[in-house]
Formats: C-alpha cells, structure tokens, sequence
C-alpha cells in the first residue's frame, strides 16, 4: 500500500528542534568554537587547532598541571562525598518510621536542607565554623581543638565535606526510603517465618529492592558532586592555597579570572566528556545487569 | 509436628474493645491434628486470612490462645513457633539462586551442609526444580517463583505446620492441577500438617481431607467434603459449595411437612420444637430436585434457562418469586416453558436461622 505523506509531522518536531538548539546545541558550538581558536579580544580569532587540548591533557604544562591537580581533588571529592552518603542514606531510610505521624514528620525535615539554595548553605556553613564567631569553629577551638578551615586545608576538606553530606545525604534517603516503601510486607514474613536474621532481611531482600533506586541516587550525587560549585566557592574560595579548588573553580578562575577563553573552553568540553562517559558507562553497566531480570518476564 | 489448638481465639484489626460484631475473626476454638490436610474456604474478607497470620504469628490477636502440642505459643514469635507459610504471590530472593533460595530456611536455622544439599534437593526433586537449581531466582516465571516458594515452606522437616495463603492464585490453571496433587503427593509423602487457605471450593475440596467453611468472620462448618455437600450446616456453606449452589427457600415447616410457595412437601424427619420467631427456610442441592413434565402434584415451575455443564444440565426456574435451580434428567423433552419439580425428601433440610436443624427419625 502506497503510504500518504503527511508533513504535519514536522509542526510537532520543530519546536524541539527549536528549543534544542538554543538551549544545547548552539552554546555548545560556541565553546567548541572558542576552544579550537584563540583570542586577543576586538573579536579577532585565530585558527589553534587541537593547541588547548594537547596542553591540557599534558600535566607537565601549566594548564594541565591545574586541570589534572582539579580533576583529582575533585574525584577524591566525589569519592568522599558518596563513601558516606550512601550508606548514611541507607541507614536513615531504614531507621525512618513506616507509618504513623513520624513519616510525615521525617519527611519534612529530611526534605529542609534540600530546599536551601546552595549559595546560602555555603554562607551557613561559613559563618558556623568561623573560628571567631562561628557556633561550630569557636565550639571546636573551646573544646582544644585547632580548627580554623580558612588556614588549614584539612579543616577545610572536612568542613566542606560534612557541609556536603548535611546538604544531600537527605536525597538519598528518600530514594530510599520510597525503595523501601515499595517492597511487600509478604518479603518481611516470609523472611520471619523462614528464620532471616535481621543483616539477613537487609542483604537478600531490602538492597536487592533499592538496587534501581540506588543507581539513581549514585548517578545525581555523583554528578552534582563532581560538578560542585558554589558551595566551596562561598566557604572557602577554594583555599586555603588551592587545596579545595575543584573542577568548576578552576573551570571559572581561568574563564573570568583570566580571560583564557580559549583553554576554558577546552577543558569544559573535557570537563562534559568526563561526567557524560562516567554517568554513561556506570547507567549502563547497572542496567544490563537488570535487563535480562526483567527479561524472564516473571518480574512482578 | 503438632497438634495445634486455637482456644476462644478472635481479632479484631481496631483493636480488642472494638464492637464485636465488627471482629475480623470472632471467638473460635478448634483442633488441628498432626498431620491432618485441611482447607480453609470462604470468600475474601472472611477472616481466613487473619486466622492463618494468627496460627503463624504474624497477627496478635485480640483475645484467646493458640497451643502446638498443648503449649501456649502466644509469647513466641514467629521463627520460634517453626511454622512454615506460602504466600499469594511469589516471594523470592532476588540475588539468590534457586538452591540458595531453597536452603535459605535451613541455613539461617544453622542445619549442616551435607543435611541442606540432601533436603533441598529431595524438595526440587518433587517439585520439578532440579534443572533450574543453579538459575538466578529472579530470571524465573511467576510459575517457577511460586514453585520456590513452596519449596521454602515445604523445606524443613521438623516444622509444626506449613500454611499456604492461596498460593495458586497467579499460577496458570493448567499447572494449578498439577501442583495441587503434587502438594497432596508431598502431604503424604511428609507427613506435615497443612492448612490451605482458599476462596475456591475445587481447590479446597480436592486438596483437603477436612474442610473448615469461613463466613463473616466465623467457621460455619468443618467437616469432610462429603459432609459438606450432603449436610450443609448452615445456608451459606449449602450456597458457597456447590455450583450451582443449594436452593434455599423460605417455608412453614411443621412435623414431617413443610409448605413452600403455597405447596406441600413432605420430609424424611420430623421437626419439632422449631425455635419461634426464627426465620424457617428448607434448603435442598439441586442434584436432588429434578425437572418432570408438569403434572398434578408437583410444584408448578416455569423454565427461565437451562445450563448445559457437559456432565450434567441444569435448568433455573421461577415459582412464583422463588429461583430454584434443579437437575435436568437425561432425555427429558418438555413442550414449553412450563415444569414440575420433584424433591428427594431425603436431602431436604430445614434451616432457622440459617443453621441446620437436626430433625427427628
């Protein structure tokens, strides 16, 4: 049967069309721009090639040596942050209340630090562990501990990280607690009845269930972890030195600080090629491990 | 491994103060025996459910006890009371293999090695799960999940009950036939006690050797399968088993006659001192009433349809308000709508208050 054009279709695609090119593509093609060219200003641009690439990606360089001394500290950062946070999440969402008034009570304030935007959590934890007026700072240098974030990098580190785990550890007990929400009371008597210890009730049958919702929640913290910003800008500045100087702060001090577009622009697309392959390779693998379950067509 | 005994046991989920008449299970007392296969049957929302999460733990009642061997289990909970219990709908562990699913009871119990290979594959054996021994559990059908676990509660030698909660309700019939004799085959093979819940007469009726019928709440009948089809103590064991179900009518029963829509019928036993006030109603299966040509004598019917089960027909008629349903005898032909209605004296039985009333030879 001969098939009937029908243009109409396109009416529908083009507004995504549309909205995908501002919103995506364009600006992207204007990094992808800068960073093969370089610039003196007057809008004059000259032909580098693959020049920023090369210099970036070698750490001998100066460029590289800052990218690939970012790039570790905020791996090393993002490591830090989901070791604690995920169990920590776990452990909440198994200690929240099932029923009764205290699910709505935990879910409220579980949800409270999510709801603060980043730049005033930094300004919370800056002024909290400010030695001289700080609650936590001058509490800890009262209690004869030397704590001054602003001078001693691992102060710093530690500030940032539990500025970090207070901010987001909430998500993910969410997650998982709608993970456990969602498991039939019949697992946790068949459990009983077949004599489950306690650790037993917990590895065969509440982490196998909050398997997907934990890859979701490993995936969101580890990019907004990997791509953090404004919290350690606020805190710290990304010092003391540049010892909490991460990816973004870098990206931003070579952008506006010094006006290098053309190398900012190279290591933002690296910075994107890093986070989509990590995020792509870590969907993937978890999700063909899922596949063939659903496969069986058993799944209930 | 026991006999188990349920004294004045009742439930009520708002708690033990709430209205009586409100109770999820009222007051019940009964006696399982060792090695017995029974059936629990009643419609959903009977109660049969929360009596079986009672006997297993999973439910505190209200108000009585539950004894195994004639000790008070009411302190022990459910690992300690060693019951074994098959849900509705599969539950298995997801990360394990369909072995490690199977020893998984004993395992956590501390049973040795050796004596864990040897049950569990003597249970896979008789259930046909030996192939997919080594398989991960989760990459089965809900046929296959719902074979673990049964195998599960099946597993442990020594337990004093296995309770099956409808545990065929999302197998295909084709294989509920087979697993439902395997579980028969198994109960001998076993020699545990079982308790089988169930909405479905067939299921309870062929799987049991007694049958305990549920209504609202309350048993209104144990007894073999046989009694329960010839001697329905109470109206809605007579409706609920049997298809279709038993004709129950209301009537003036006096001595050995009963007038029914204006009609005499006589009974085999003689019924007395009927209780006054009570509302009288005669109740006979319509395997004993059978369809004749109209004839003097005989209860005037008018035909609204026939069903044709295959084995037998049956035809449901209309006297005057009444529905009754009544056995078509091989190769009757009738002209028109209308028919007479011949009773077996023999099986009818006179309800007051909806429960049987014994009559006197």
């Amino acid at each position: 049967m001969e098939k009937i054009p029908n243009q109409k279709a396109w009416l529908l695609v083009l507004p995504v069309f549309a909205i995908v090119a501002f919103s995506a593509v364009i600006p992207l093609m204007t990094v992808v721009n800068y960073s093969v060219q370089d610039t003196f200003g007057n809008n004059k641009f000259f032909w580098n090639g693959v020049g920023w690439y090369q210099e970036l990606l070698d750490p001998s360089t100066e460029l590289g040596g800052r990218f690939f001394a970012s790039l570790w500290r905020n791996l090393a950062f993002s490591g830090a942050v989901l070791a604690i946070q995920i169990p920590l999440g776990i452990i909440v969402a198994l200690a929240m209340p099932r029923e009764g008034w205290g699910v709505a009570f935990s879910l409220v304030v579980l949800a409270l630090p999510l709801l603060i935007p980043w730049n005033v959590v930094g300004t919370i934890w800056q002024i909290f562990g400010r030695s001289d007026i700080g609650l936590m700072g001058w509490g800890l240098n009262r209690l004869g501990f030397d704590y001054n974030y602003v001078a001693n990098p691992i102060d710093a580190w530690l500030t940032i990280i539990i500025m970090d785990v207070w901010h987001w550890s909430s998500l993910v007990a969410l997650l998982c607690y709608a993970g456990l929400k969602s498991i039939p009371e019949a697992y946790y008597q068949a459990a009983s009845i077949d004599g489950a210890s306690r650790w037993a009730v917990f590895t065969a049958i509440q982490l196998p269930k909050m398997r997907h919702v934990l890859v979701i929640a490993i995936l969101l913290r580890f990019m907004d972890s990997f791509m953090i910003y404004t919290e350690p800008f606020v805190v710290t500045g990304g010092g003391p030195g540049n010892s909490t100087t991460f990816l973004s702060i870098e990206l931003v001090k070579l952008a506006l600080g010094q006006f290098d577009l053309g190398k900012a622009a190279a290591m933002s697309i690296v910075y994107m090629l890093i986070i989509i392959i990590v995020c792509w390779v870590f969907f993937t693998v978890m999700t063909n491990a899922g596949a063939d379950r659903k496969g069986a067509g058993g799944e209930r | 491994m026991a006999r188990i005994d349920l004294v004045d046991l009742a439930h009520s989920y708002d708690g033990g103060n709430a209205d009586p008449s409100s109770f999820a299970l009222k007051p019940t007392s009964m006696t399982w025996r060792q090695g017995g296969a029974y059936a629990l049957l009643g419609p959903s929302g009977c109660g049969k459910t929360t009596l079986l999460n009672i006997i297993s733990g999973i439910v505190k009642p209200s108000r009585g006890k539950v004894l195994f061997d004639g000790r008070d289990v009411m302190a022990l909970t459910t690992q300690q009371r060693n019951i074994a219990q098959v849900f509705q709908f599969p539950v298995i562990y997801d990360t394990m293999t369909v072995g490690e699913n199977l020893a998984f009871p004993l395992k956590n119990r501390g049973v040795g090695r050796a004596e864990i290979d040897a049950r569990v594959h003597e249970i896979a054996k008789l259930l046909d799960l030996v192939p997919q021994l080594d398989r991960k559990a989760s990459r089965l059908t809900a046929d296959a999940k719902q074979k673990i676990s049964l195998g599960r509660g099946l597993v442990r030698a020594d337990v004093a009950a296995v309770l099956f909660d409808e545990p065929l309700t999302v197998i295909d019939p084709a294989l509920k036939w087979e697993l439902r004799s395997k579980l028969k085959v198994l109960h001998r093979a076993l020699d545990l006690t079982m308790i089988y819940v169930t909405h479905d007469q067939t299921e309870a009726l062929t799987f049991a050797d007694t049958v305990v019928v549920m209504h609202e709440g309350s048993v209104v009948q144990t007894g073999t399968p046989e009694e329960l089809f010839l001697r329905p103590d109470h109206t809605f064991v007579g409706y609920f088993i049997g298809s279709p179900g038993m004709n129950v009518l209301p009537a003036e029963v006096e001595g050995r006659q009963a007038r029914i829509a204006g009609h005499e019928l006589s009974l085999a036993r003689s019924y007395g001192g009927l209780p006054p006030g009570a509302r009288i109603e005669v109740g006979i299966r319509p395997e004993f009433v059978s369809l004749a040509a109209a004839a003097p004598g005989l209860l005037a019917a008018r035909i609204e349809r026939i069903d044709d089960l295959g084995r037998s027909r049956f035809a449901h008629v209309r006297v005057g308000d009444l529905k009754i349903a009544a056995r078509v005898p091989r190769g009757l032909s009738l002209g028109g709508n209308e028919a007479g209605l011949i009773f077996e004296p023999a099986h009818i039985h006179v309800y007051a208050d909806q429960r049987r009333v014994e009559g006197a030879a």
